[in-house]
């Protein structure tokens, strides 16, 4: 594993947002503008109306269950879905009329793989570079600089379908960069990956990012979006439930710790209401107590004090995953 | 009636693309250089109509009158006739088949939007495609019936991008055909259009074998504009009747190439 990234992934949470935000956000402009965005489909509405404003070179996420509108509006900010109503400008140009000059800018890494399968993994890339006019000779040479940038030169003369799912990955994301785009687009990047996979990407992705590209990613990991995202929204139902870098999410939405006490059997039921007042909020789960606290030990002083025994403690921080199960519930959503 | 009218509107706003429909047909002819035996393959089917029909039947036909007082012998009868078929045969196979394979399983067009490319340069990359396999088996034709003596006519010069033309009207029409089927069943379909074509289209024999009501219905079909209009070229029987096979086979080809490119855009840019 290449030493940035070790040394970034090292780094406090905190810490890795300034940097970022110091050596990438220096381009002026906006990479999107949405005013009021919706996209209905027949009397379904997937996106109900948000706001969103990117400045380029900045990082952001949209997190949220399935079915939140995440991929919806991914699609129109890609100019490939016609937004039902509201204002959306991309790179500074409406979809509805620039649609192609705005996807020559654009890099799209999408949910689920479109690679050409009848095409060997280089020419994925040599075709994909010729869909945006580029000359033969830049796109055989930008082919080769991609190869090794997602590792692939070994595989280079290989159809895509033996590729690994972490391969395939890569190369979309490699495919993605032909154009040397000035906002790339990607659409939960490393769903289904295994972690040797997903941290080579997010190594990469990285990268990409120090070097100015615009990030827009959606993932339902909140690992994925406090590695990589300077500022993100959280949707639910459509809509935007909450904004912010993921400490700021975390300060408005959580407490700084969190006490989780675990016990051998159902008897913590009823104790919600003995621990109620130690802590910022109590959470009653099938299995454990979650008590939301600035200060967790003190807390569990204050529990045991009170004559509790649970089996077994954790203290914790309070993580970005605290703030999404609040914000958008526990139910399951299919 | 509004409907419909609204329906014709939004076929004449001509589809969003770029000019960039080469690139589409770049990368068929790379996935192609894999399969060009398997290709080539295609264009064997008419020769061997050509000659079991136009030398083995034809001994027993005897001499066809062709209308200007001439008679030409069956092979030189049939053989534009198959030049038609075999341009008709090739440019159906890659807009019917592939397109929905790259629609429905392949994904290409899904990866080819979202780059510069607009759907009507995905239509007119494939159709382009499309053609250029008809155009090939047509050429290959060409020189066999070159090779053979069947050509009897300087006109026969024009055969070839006439029967570009013929790929041209068929392969829009299967594009556009193909954006509306759901499943391979439906290709069933395409298999019952093409036979009763290729065997009913005055392609071996006359139209006038048939009664006047019949003929008024094979005059109907697509496939007996590129047979007439291929057959007056290599037989020399030029006339007006040309434009009018000609003005048919384009006004297909650019309707089914409309047609396509606007569902491409309901299919895949929703």
């Amino acid at each position: 594993m290449p030493v940035t990234s070790s040394v970034v992934r090292d780094e406090g949470r905190g810490e890795l947002s300034t940097r970022s935000s110091s050596s990438s956000g220096t381009k002026a402009g906006t990479a999107v503008r949405a005013r009021g965005l919706v996209k209905r489909f027949g009397d379904f509405v997937a996106v109900d109306g948000i706001d969103v404003e990117v400045p380029l070179g900045e990082s952001f996420g949209f997190l949220g269950p399935n079915g939140a509108g995440k991929s919806s509006t991914m699609r129109m900010i890609g100019c490939v879905s016609p937004p039902s109503a509201g204002e959306l400008t991309v790179l500074g140009l409406d979809p509805r009329r620039d649609g192609s000059r705005i996807r020559a800018r654009l890099g799209v890494v999408p949910q689920q793989d479109t690679l050409d399968q009848e095409l060997t993994v280089r020419e994925n890339l040599v075709l994909y570079a010729r869909y945006f006019g580029l000359s033969r000779a830049h796109a055989r040479a930008k082919a080769d600089e991609l190869l090794e940038f997602a590792h692939l030169t070994d595989r280079a003369d290989d159809r895509v379908e033996p590729l690994s799912g972490g391969m395939k990955r890569r190369l979309t994301i490699a495919r993605a960069l032909v154009n040397d785009p000035d906002v790339l687009l990607l659409d939960e990047p490393t769903t289904g990956l295994d972690p040797q996979a997903r941290h080579l990407l997010w190594e990469r992705l990285f990268r990409l990012k120090r070097q100015g590209v615009t990030l827009i990613l959606t993932t339902h990991y909140m690992d994925e979006a406090e590695q990589l995202c300077d500022r993100l929204v959280v949707m639910d139902g459509g809509r935007i439930v909450a904004e912010g870098s993921p400490r700021e999410l975390i300060e408005q939405h959580s407490s700084r710790e969190v006490l989780e006490l675990r016990f051998t059997d159902d008897d913590h039921l009823g104790l919600e209401v003995a621990v109620r007042d130690l802590a910022d909020r109590v959470e009653t789960l099938p299995d454990r107590l979650l008590l939301y606290s600035a200060d967790g030990d003190a807390a569990l002083r204050a529990v045991l004090d009170r004559g509790v025994s649970p089996e077994s403690s954790l203290v914790r921080r309070s993580s970005l995953e605290d703030v999404f199960l609040r914000l958008t519930g526990r139910s399951l959503v299919d | 009636m509004t409907a419909l009218a609204k329906g014709l509107a939004r076929l004449v706003v001509i589809p969003a693309g770029a000019g960039m429909s080469r690139a589409v047909l770049e990368r068929n002819l790379v996935v192609a250089r894999r399969y060009w035996v398997s290709i080539l393959s295609g264009f064997v089917e008419p020769v061997l109509y050509l000659f079991s029909l136009g030398i083995g039947l034809g001994s027993l036909v005897g001499q066809i009158p062709i209308g200007d007082g001439r008679v030409v012998g069956y092979a030189e009868f049939v053989a534009p006739a198959l030049l038609a078929a075999s341009a008709m045969n090739g440019a159906i196979y890659d807009s019917t088949f592939a397109v929905f394979w790259k629609i429905k399983y392949g994904k290409i067009y899904e990866a080819q939007l979202a780059t510069p490319l607009g759907p009507r340069d995905v239509a007119l990359g494939e159709v382009a495609w499309a053609q250029l396999r008809g155009g090939l088996y047509a050429a290959m034709f060409v020189a066999v019936m070159l090779l053979a003596g069947f050509l009897s006519s300087w006109w026969a010069l024009l055969a070839l991008p006439a029967a570009v033309v013929v790929g041209v009207a068929f392969a829009g029409a299967g594009m556009a055909a193909t954006t509306f089927m759901k499943s391979w069943q439906d290709f069933d379909l395409v298999n019952l259009a093409i036979l009763p074509m290729f065997l009913f289209s005055a392609t071996f024999y006359p139209l006038s074998a048939y009664p006047e009501a019949l003929q008024w219905v094979v005059r109907l079909t697509p496939l007996y504009h590129g047979v007439s209009l291929l057959r007056s070229l290599t037989l020399g029987t030029v006339g007006w009747a040309l434009v009018g096979h000609l003005l048919y086979l384009v006004v297909m080809g650019v309707v089914g190439l409309l047609i396509a490119a606007r569902r491409l855009e309901r299919l895949l840019l929703t």
